[in-house]
């Protein structure tokens, strides 16, 4: 669907990263973690295209005038690497902005009493805060797995921590956490676990790439939510495919990331370590 | 003043207004039946087809320039069988007409296309997309060479009783002289401008953004060539003429019919505003009523010069 929404808050979270939270119609309520949303960030021709944002988290607010019904809103979490997110991040209270979603097939979110590792990769956390409220929910078992460069690049954690998730944290320079990878800690409790788990992961490729291969170790599903230049977001333009398992040049598989995804199970599609 | 008449006749083809939507950048139809009455818009094009299914270039496809976009799907598609077997009986549903837009590697292919998309009932017209390299002669792109041009599309015309549109493409020299050998070989309509070929480079990664390098160039950055290419042709020939590039809203939309379209198809605005075709028509017609105009045919090519 799409509407005209207006903006309630827009937070410098940490340095470059924004938290953005925007009225909803009642009918989006319906979306599900690792669902998105198309934003056009200017009623101009450049930048042109729409852009694609996690929804980070779903909610119902009361405005502050008296009388007032509680209302819908959703947030989205966004980092500022270019044009468009740097004119989101100039934004106001009570600016307008034009809306398509929520797009897209999201988690699934699998048998309940089994452990869930979600593995978020700076901005990569932006789809997992919702999917893990859910989880947590539902009573699943959910820890948190949040690696970044550097301190600044680790989101919500406290808010993770409010869900009663266990949260782990790596960063690069050691500025928080410990120094590394996160999934050296993910691979920790899988051992741990004996290999009894279901994986959520999103993030740069590199870390994509390094949980799926985890996975295909371990034998235990896992669902990555993935990027794509996108044109439409409604599967109409096909510029946003990823390549399947079965891709090579001779034998090209491709999906469409906005419709069949942004989350794939893990061994649908092809990896960097496969080639 | 009363509704105003916004009907057109494209190549015999009764438009209950002149908003089609452009190949490539509407699905196959029901990808868009959530944003768009179907029965609001003139007609509308599927995405290019072609015998074999086809998978597209690698990633990245698309790159945003300023005011466009480039994009190098490799006309990916679900190819002419699977077309018959899953889509057209989506286009049975909708009272509008739906054009078939197509492609092959060879004259063969395409004339096998024709044939093949002629025995659809559910398919109003064709459209040929010319704008393919010929595989049999060394990769010449069929719609840059006018005689090229002239058997491909005399072969598409003996293959098919249906309308037959061919769509030019703009990265030629002349192409009055592209539309007058299209329309010498049978083409009852000509569509014009498929996109303008182009590229982006990543000057950080020092390489080109697209895996395919060139792309085609779409969207608003292209609206003053096509409208130019709209009036020399439009000027030159006697068949009806389709504008197409980078058409965002009814004054655009209305420009190209000033300069000599009879209909027009919106293409990349379709991807920021999935309703962009209807709102045009809509648009269209209050433009109209505002300005006291009471049939849009007053208006093809009465651009003053
Ligand atoms: C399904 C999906 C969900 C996403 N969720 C989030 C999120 O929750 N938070 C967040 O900060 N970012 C998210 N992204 C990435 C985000 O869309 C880009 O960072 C953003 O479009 C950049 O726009 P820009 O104008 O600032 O950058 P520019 O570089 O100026 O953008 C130019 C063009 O490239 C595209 N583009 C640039 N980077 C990316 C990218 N990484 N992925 C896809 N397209 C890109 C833009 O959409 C635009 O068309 C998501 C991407 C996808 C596909
Ligand atoms: C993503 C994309 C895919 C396209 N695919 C086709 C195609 O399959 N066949 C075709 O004839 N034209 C194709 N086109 C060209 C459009 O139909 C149209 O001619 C062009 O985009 C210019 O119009 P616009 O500026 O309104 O988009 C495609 C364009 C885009 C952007
Ligand atoms: S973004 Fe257009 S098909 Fe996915």
């Amino acid at each position: 669907m799409q509407f005209t929404s207006m903006i309630l808050s827009n937070v410098e979270i940490s340095p470059g990263y924004w938290r953005m939270r925007l009225t909803a119609p009642p009918a989006f309520s319906a979306a599900t973690p690792g669902q998105f949303i198309m934003v056009r960030v200017s009623g101009a021709i450049d930048p042109l295209l729409r852009r694609p944002f996690a929804v980070f988290d779903v909610g119902v607010y009361t405005p502050p005038q008296s009388g007032s019904l509680p209302q819908p809103y959703f947030e989205m979490l966004y980092r500022v690497v270019g044009k468009g997110t740097a004119m989101l991040a100039a934004l106001h209270e009570t600016d307008l902005l034009d809306i398509l979603g929520p797009l897209g097939t999201g988690f699934d979110q699998g048998k309940p009493d089994e452990e869930k590792l979600l593995v978020g990769g700076g901005i990569g956390l932006a789809p997992l805060y919702l999917l893990a409220r859910e989880l947590t929910e539902k009573k699943s078992p959910v820890r948190l797995f949040a690696g970044g460069r550097s301190r600044d690049d680790i989101l919500c954690i406290t808010e993770f921590k409010r869900l009663g998730v266990e949260c782990y944290t790596a960063t690069e320079d050691g500025s928080l956490g410990e120094q590394g990878l996160v999934t050296e800690a993910l691979k920790r409790r899988l051992d741990a676990l004996k290999g009894k788990a279901t994986l959520y992961a999103c993030g740069p490729d590199g870390m994509l790439n390094a949980v799926a291969k985890i996975a295909e170790s371990y034998k235990i599903p896992c669902q990555v939510s993935l990027e794509g230049y996108m044109a439409c977001g409604v599967g109409a333009c096909l510029g946003c495919v990823a390549t399947g398992h079965g891709h090579s040049p001779e034998t090209p598989d491709y999906r469409c990331v906005c419709t069949e995804g942004p989350v794939f199970d893990s061994s649908e599609l092809k990896w960097e370590f496969q080639k | 003043m009363s509704t105003p008449d916004m009907s057109v006749n494209l190549a015999g083809i009764a438009l209950r207004n002149p908003v089609m939507t452009a190949s490539g950048t509407f699905g196959y139809g029901a990808e868009f039946a959530e944003h768009v009455d179907l029965h609001k818009i003139g007609a509308f094009v599927t995405k290019g087809l072609c015998l074999k299914p086809r998978a597209g270039n690698p990633t990245p496809r698309i790159v945003e320039t300023p005011g466009g976009m480039l994009n190098a799907i490799g006309l990916q598609n679900v190819g002419i069988d699977a077309f018959v077997a899953k889509k057209v009986p989506f286009l049975r549903t909708v009272d509008t007409p739906a054009i078939a837009n197509f492609f092959g590697g060879t004259i063969d292919e395409y004339a096998e296309m024709a044939r093949r998309l002629d025995e659809i009932p559910e398919i109003a017209a064709l459209e040929m997309n010319i704008s393919c390299p010929n595989v049999k002669q060394g990769g010449i792109v069929f719609g840059t060479d006018p005689s090229c041009a002239a058997s491909v599309v005399a072969a598409c015309r003996a293959a098919t009783k249906k309308p037959l549109i061919v769509k030019l493409s703009p990265n030629v020299t002349d192409i009055v002289a592209m539309a007058h050998a299209c329309v010498d070989a049978g083409a009852d309509a000509l569509s014009l401008i498929n996109t303008l070929i182009g590229m982006a480079i990543d000057l950080k990664k020092r390489r080109p953004v697209l895996a395919n390098i060139t792309g085609g160039l779409s969207g608003p950055a292209i609206k003053p060539v096509a409208l130019r290419m709209v009036w020399l042709v439009a000027r030159a020939v006697k068949v009806p003429i389709v504008g197409i590039g980078g058409i965002m809203n009814a004054t655009d939309a209305l420009e190209f019919i000033l300069a000599g379209a009879s209909a027009v198809q919106v293409g990349t605005a379709s991807f920021i505003n999935p309703g962009a075709a209807q709102t045009i028509a809509e648009e269209m017609e209050a433009w109209l009523v505002a300005n006291g105009v009471a049939d849009v045919k007053s208006l093809i090519g009465a651009l003053e010069t």
